[in-house]
């Protein structure tokens, strides 16, 4: 389960500033909407990887948002499963852009959050080890969000999405913040764990290289007010390699080129 | 020059020779440094009253004022007053919270409430608890009760008033997680509210307590026949200014070991994660 239609959503702020700023917000005023999502449609197949991409500001974390639910679009509806989301939901988790682990709770209570409802206490233990086990964060169970490194914070509160084991998983730029290595782990890390549990994850990202490494399917997206500028399904093999798949690296020098740099490093 | 050197060994000679406990450890050091001020203090009035001329009948000295906290503490008149305002700051207090925080976290998280109360707390807020001695008299009559009313006024608006903006500073994403569980309403109280506010309550709490103390002496000038406040009364109307002072530094003691009581409170690991977070 997990397929995800999106039909002709679009999603505008009101403007409250006064004075003008940004150049692609002139001869918008105080009061006005500005147009963020301009009648997206896109269409997700259950267990797939689907990686979003765009400039910065567009409004990906926006449209993650509202599929997830914790925002209403203007128009359109998004559909999961045959359900109309109307609001946040256990079967949908979501991990946001910004750290969202309670600072007040140790590690193991905030991965525990997710299995509080299981009677066995034995089996909810044995579950919250295992996945803090999964994210390397053994050993620090008992230590408070701020005793951790950044990179250990965003394992920590993957962990603590993955334990509910959800139908579909929301990640808002998962990745920032971590260093290379952990972060060229943790993508491994995610694509693994994709194939095992076959859930459809619905990733933001500002890194090209991961959407392609990662996705089944990648969506690109334009600048303010966006719209869907290509959509492809990604049929490559794992593991992937731009060198080796001279096909995946001209799809990377497009997407490149679509969101305005010239020459792909 | 020979003496200065034969000083220093001398001195040397001595460091090495003292037992552990006697040398100055960093701890000991630390209280020593605190201490200072008090001792500088005492010597300051020791001095004035030398110096001043007037009669110790006016303004006893430290000798006269430790004198008669002897006296007190020996009849127990001083540990029965101390007891008097304490228990009328306890129960005022736990009043002040047991109504203010849950009302502050009402007007933090629900928009209607605060438009509709803040007016009316801003507006009774700056009034002075002691400006109500009149009418607490009158409704109260005499004893506790007038006077735990003036200390739960005096606590009970900082600590709304803190409950709530603390309250309405928490940050959303972590209600978009509540949401995102499923959490109850009492889940998202008993997990992210309260918890969030924790670290500032404490700040309010040292704070209003404080001012609690400051206001029960007050209080026990007028209405009552018992606590610090009516010992000081009383000693002046008996021209006992020894026992004064004595008031006076019970009253500071005791408000310096309800600061370091909520200090501590506010070194729980799971409490002080706002202070020691960023
Ligand atoms: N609550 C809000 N009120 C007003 N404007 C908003 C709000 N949330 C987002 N916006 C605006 O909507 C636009 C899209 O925001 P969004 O966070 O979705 O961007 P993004 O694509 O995720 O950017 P980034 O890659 O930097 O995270 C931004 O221009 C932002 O200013
Ligand atoms: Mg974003």
């Amino acid at each position: 389960m997990g397929h995800i239609r999106i039909a002709g959503v679009s999603k505008g702020y009101i403007n409250r500033r006064t004075v003008q700023r940004s150049p692609d917000t002139a001869g918008c005023f105080a009061g006005d909407r500005i147009a963020v999502l301009d009648d997206i449609h896109l269409e997700f197949h259950d267990g797939e990887m689907v990686c979003i991409l765009g400039p910065s500001g567009c409004g990906k974390s926006t449209l993650l948002r509202i599929i997830a639910g914790f925002e209403a679009c203007d128009r359109g509806s998004v559909v999961i499963d045959g359900r109309t989301v109307d609001g946040p939901d256990r079967e949908h988790i979501f991990v946001f852009q910004h750290t969202a682990l309670f600072p007040w709770m140790t590690v193991r209570e905030n991965v525990g959050l997710g299995v509080r409802h299981l009677a066995d206490r034995k089996e909810q233990g044995i579950r919250i080890q295992e996945y803090i086990e999964m994210v390397e964060l053994d050993g620090f169970e008992d230590r408070y969000p701020h005793q951790l490194s950044g990179g250990m914070q965003r394992r920590a509160e993957l962990a603590r999405a993955l334990v509910v084991n959800p139908e579909t998983l929301f990640l808002d730029e998962p990745f920032t913040g971590l260093d290379f290595l952990t972060h060229m782990k943790m993508r491994e890390e995610v694509t693994a764990m994709h194939e095992f549990i076959g859930k459809t994850i619905v990733m933001v990202t500002h890194d090209i290289d991961d959407a392609l490494i990662m996705g089944d399917r990648i969506v690109v997206m334009s600048g303010r007010p966006s719209h869907v500028k290509l959509v492809r399904k990604l049929d490559f093999p794992r593991p992937r390699d731009f060198r080796k798949s001279p096909s995946l690296n001209d799809l990377r020098n497009e997407i490149f080129l679509m969101l305005g740099v010239n020459y792909a490093v | 020059m020979d003496g200065i050197k034969y000083f220093g060994k001398n001195i040397a000679f001595l460091g090495r020779a003292l037992p552990e406990a006697v040398r100055i450890s960093p701890a000991f050091r630390r209280r020593l440094f605190k201490a200072l001020p008090f001792i500088a203090m005492l010597a300051a009035w020791q001095m004035a009253v030398r110096f001043s001329g007037w009669s110790p009948q006016v303004f006893p000295g430290p000798v006269a004022v430790a004198a008669g906290m002897w006296e007190l503490m020996e009849n127990g008149t001083l540990l029965g007053h101390a007891v008097a305002s304490l228990f009328r700051v306890t129960v005022g207090f736990y009043l002040a919270m047991l109504a203010g925080i849950p009302l502050g976290i009402l007007l933090g998280r629900w928009q209607p409430a605060a438009q509709m109360l803040n007016p009316a707390i801003q507006f009774l807020r700056p009034i002075s608890p002691l400006a109500w001695i009149p009418l607490a008299m009158l409704w109260f009559g005499i004893g506790d009760p007038p006077a735990i009313f003036l200390i739960f006024l005096s606590s009970f608006f900082p600590l709304t008033v803190s409950t709530a903006s603390a309250a309405a500073a928490i940050k959303p994403v972590y209600f978009h997680v509540g949401a995102n569980f499923r959490f109850s309403r009492i889940e998202v109280l008993t997990k992210i509210v309260m918890p969030a506010i924790l670290p500032d309550i404490l700040t309010a709490l040292r704070i209003s307590v404080t001012i609690a103390w400051l206001v029960v002496v007050a209080a026990e000038m007028i209405a009552v026949t018992s606590g610090l406040g009516f010992l000081i009364l009383d000693a002046r109307n008996g021209l006992r200014m020894d026992y004064v002072m004595d008031g006076m530094i019970v009253i500071g003691v005791i408000g310096m070991c309800l600061d370091s009581l909520m200090m501590r409170l506010a070194r729980f690991e799971s409490v002080c994660w706002g202070t020691l977070a960023s």
